[in-house]
């Protein structure tokens, strides 16, 4: 499977990267490490007219702390994450996520913006990031802005980018040592996209994610008001009947598999 | 078409390509060097790693136009490489392949863990090759002729 055709544009800039997208002609598309487009293209499945390569735009590929959050640029790969470089409790967490994503030779090369904006419902930084909170960075022709991650992705492949838009980071909370966190991926082989993803992060107040639906990933609400009251851990019952509420239109195994992940990633957070 | 400029196993190489061109095709269909294998051509099976910048990527998923600028090192690179040449004498030792088809990708990939990963146990090893799929050895020997070189690294 080969690719179908599309002019190639390696912008020097961000600037440049957003002139080339308001000047574009019919489908253009940012890539950063190319390893969920390049597959999708490969597939068919992504055909745009032209793909823009900001792989060697500066200022998109930095970590740091201020004050008490983390900022993570858009081309951070997970490989840079998975070896530690994002410090503290956060970056214990998204250490234990990256390490799931893929292999090492996709990881060298894909990027967590990339992933997010992407938005595939089976990727892992969607409801990881999704369950620590905070925003999403935008930029645009006028400027940058910033999204909650609450509110970023609105469905399948389906975020609140505009088509003029490239994502270039995040902004993460730096998260106290006293926060507890959890993650679990149910899927057949380790580095697989998952079939379902349960997400769990008791920071200021607890936020937990149930993911890989075939639509965006969501909270938890009452799973959150559990552990907000103190309890440690949730049976995968309990969390069937959490989960039942947001998505009504599950399967028994869709509902038994997310309650599994739910259930896990909780008894993660408090091992 | 776009002009790439790229080094591949310590030689300058300049080309022009369609831009939809993966690098694994430019590697095997332009210049010659059918050491690399394309087997899913969707990041799944790990036939084509190679090198790039020292890092092993996949080379079916990357276009050969966004390795401009970039030092590629193919199975065929590695003459001088003591990693590989211990890794090469240990797949011949512990039977780590049959066919033969995934062996290129899948000693890209030993020689990742061994180098990165010199504490690795069996379990460690194993996790790291999910990403490489070998149909006929069962994995036993590949893992085997890995933890044999990581011994051998550590004396």
């Amino acid at each position: 499977m080969k690719s179908a055709k599309f002019d190639h544009q390696r912008a020097a800039s961000l600037d440049d990267a957003l002139k080339a997208l308001g000047n574009a002609d019919g489908e253009a598309r940012i890539m950063g490490g190319g390893q969920s487009l390049g597959p999708m293209m490969n597939l068919r499945l992504a055909q745009p007219d032209l793909l823009i390569d900001i792989s060697r735009v500066g200022g998109l590929d930095g970590i740091e702390v201020s004050g008490d959050v983390i900022r993570v640029g858009a081309r951070v790969t997970h490989a840079r994450v998975e070896d530690g470089e994002v410090p503290g409790v956060t970056g214990a967490y998204m250490q234990t996520v990256a390490s799931g994503i893929s292999y090492r030779s996709v990881r060298n090369r894909g990027t967590i913006g990339g992933s997010v904006a992407h938005a595939d419902p089976s990727a892992d930084w969607p409801s990881a990031l999704l369950a620590l909170g905070g925003d999403v960075v935008i930029a645009g022709q006028d400027g940058e802005r910033r999204m909650p991650l609450d509110d970023f992705q609105v469905g399948p492949f389906a975020t609140g980018l505009g088509f003029e838009e490239i994502l270039t980071g995040f902004e993460l909370p730096a998260l106290s040592d006293s926060a507890k966190c959890g993650y679990y991926k149910v899927n057949r082989k380790p580095g697989e996209f998952a079939d379902a993803i349960g997400a769990v992060v008791i920071g200021v107040s607890p936020r937990v994610v149930c993911g890989a639906t075939e639509a965006a990933p969501f909270r938890v609400s009452v799973a959150e008001e559990k552990l907000a009251a103190g309890a440690t851990e949730i049976s995968v019952a309990d969390a069937r009947d959490m989960i039942a509420v947001h998505e009504p239109g599950f399967d028994d195994y869709d509902l038994q598999i997310h309650a599994v992940a739910l259930s896990r990633a909780v008894g993660r957070a408090f091992a | 078409m776009t002009e790439l400029t790229l080094k591949i196993n310590g030689e300058d190489v300049t080309a022009d390509v369609e831009t939809r061109l993966s690098l694994a095709d430019f590697i095997r269909d332009h210049r010659r060097l059918t050491g690399t294998h394309l087997g899913c051509e969707h990041g799944v099976c790990g036939a084509c790693t190679v090198l790039m910048n020292g890092e092993p990527v996949r080379s079916c998923i990357t276009f050969a136009v966004v390795a401009d600028g970039t030092e590629i090192t193919t199975i065929e690179g590695f003459e001088d490489d003591d990693p590989m040449t211990l890794l090469r004498q240990a797949f011949h030792e512990n039977h780590a392949l049959q066919c033969g088809y995934c062996t290129p990708g899948m000693l890209v990939a030993a020689r990742d863990i061994v180098t990165r990963l010199p504490d690795a146990d069996e379990d460690r090893v194993r996790l790291e090759l999910a990403g490489n799929l070998c149909r006929c050895t069962g994995y036993v020997g590949i893992v085997n002729a890995i933890l044999s070189v990581i011994e051998k690294r550590r004396l």
